[in-house]
């Protein structure tokens, strides 16, 4: 698991808006282009200085790859992150609040403790 | 020696910037009332006439990340961007710049730092919604220098409970060895209960509302004790998954003391989550 990779994937589309409508309109390929591209970069280094371990699981890929934020929330990505850019994404489809109140009625199965966020 | 002046503890709720200036159909129900008690809990600012405020907030995963996570850190610079990208995505927050207090800031870090406080801190730092939105609130003119103090609420592994009381304190104590003539305001928001991303997340009010009637009764008694006694980094699970947000009200509680009571407590039941404004005059009442 990489609990810390699967954020800075949210974390690094959230905050770039190109990025955001990529990951909205083609998600398995800008998942797939990320991981080539941006999942080792230290984002406070020059690019020859990347990390060479970061890897996503398979599980993990697919559920970026299929917006599965259940499926996030479960493998103890940052739920405000993953929130976030989820309503960057999605609220524009749904009347005021529609959406916010959907994502919380897809993980209405989850119960206490929630899975751990520690990375 | 500076005189600290107010201590404010208040919610930040993104959303009023949008609720209060939002006119006809798109003005919720709620904004009106929601605006009248915002702007009495500014005068209890106002009042105090402040020189520099001193802002205690949290980044929201902005600037701050988790390749270099600070666990507590001072804004020492003259001058602070403020908002991002996505909060004026989700929030309509306007972009900001805020000016800095380099004295201040100095001064806090090497008191801090000889105090046993290990102060990470920032020369360019973009400060966020947990300190926009107290400026919004309850400085709109933004016209007085600020001193920004990061807390992490956000990123576990966390500080103690009782290491955010313990800081706040310091914060008194730094400010009031402060060599200045200034009048020091020290303006801290966090959360009471609160879910965002998961199943108890945007309900019809917050989701503990057990847990907000207690921690109201805490903060407006200054009951610290009664509160670190049932107040641990797990028991914050419980009535919501972002209420370590409360952990910055424990800071503010801190900065007033045990046993001092609100000079004036405010709440307001909103949806998704309960809004609580707090004022502590330290020296007996604000300039009139």
């Amino acid at each position: 698991m990489s609990k810390y990779l699967l954020n800075k994937f949210l974390y690094t589309v959230d905050r770039d808006p190109h990025l955001v409508e990529s990951y909205r309109d083609d998600p398995r390929g800008t998942v797939t282009r990320w991981e080539r591209e941006y999942a080792g970069r230290i984002l406070n280094c020059v690019s020859g200085e990347a990390t060479t371990w970061l890897r996503f699981e398979d599980a993990e890929r697919e559920a970026l790859a299929t917006h599965d934020y259940p499926a996030l929330f479960a493998m103890g990505a940052h739920p405000f992150i993953t929130l976030t850019l989820f309503i960057g994404m999605f609220e524009r489809d749904h009347e005021p609040l529609g959406f916010q109140r959907e994502y919380a009625e897809r993980l209405a199965h989850m119960t206490m403790p929630y899975p751990d966020i520690t990375t | 020696m500076a005189d600290l002046v107010a201590v404010i503890a208040s919610t930040h709720h993104p959303f009023y910037h949008r609720a209060s200036t939002a006119t006809g159909a798109d003005r919720p129900p709620f904004a009106d009332e929601w605006v009248r008690k915002v702007e009495a809990f500014r005068e209890t600012l106002t009042r105090a006439a402040p020189d520099v405020l001193v802002m205690v907030g949290s980044d929201h995963f902005h600037q701050l990340w988790l390749d270099n996570m600070p666990q507590f850190l001072v804004g020492k610079a003259p001058f602070y961007d403020a908002n991002f990208y996505n909060e004026e995505r989700e929030f309509g927050l306007p972009r900001m710049l805020l000016k800095g207090h380099e004295e201040l800031s100095a001064h806090l870090l090497r008191q801090g730092l000889d105090a046993g406080f290990d102060l990470a801190f920032s020369n360019e730092l973009r400060i966020d919604h947990s300190i926009t939105c107290p400026i919004i609130t309850l400085r709109p003119q933004n016209d007085l220098p600020i001193v920004p103090v990061y807390t992490n609420i956000f990123a576990p592994p966390l500080p103690q409970p009782r290491r955010f009381v313990q800081l706040g304190r310091a914060i008194r104590e730094m400010i009031a060895s402060w060599p200045s003539g200034q009048r020091v305001a020290v303006i801290g928001t966090g959360h009471l209960s609160l879910e965002l991303g998961g199943p108890r997340q945007f309900g019809p009010h917050g989701p503990d509302p057990e847990f907000d009637h207690k921690a109201v009764e805490w903060i407006a008694s200054g009951d610290i004790e009664g509160c670190l006694a049932e107040v641990t980094l797990d028991s914050l699970h419980l009535p919501g998954n972002a209420t370590h947000g409360f952990m910055d009200f424990m800071l503010m509680m801190g900065v007033a003391g045990e046993g001092n009571r609100a000079d004036y407590t405010d709440t307001y039941d909103l949806f998704h989550t309960m809004e609580a404004y707090f004022t502590w005059y330290p020296r007996g009442g604000g300039r009139s």
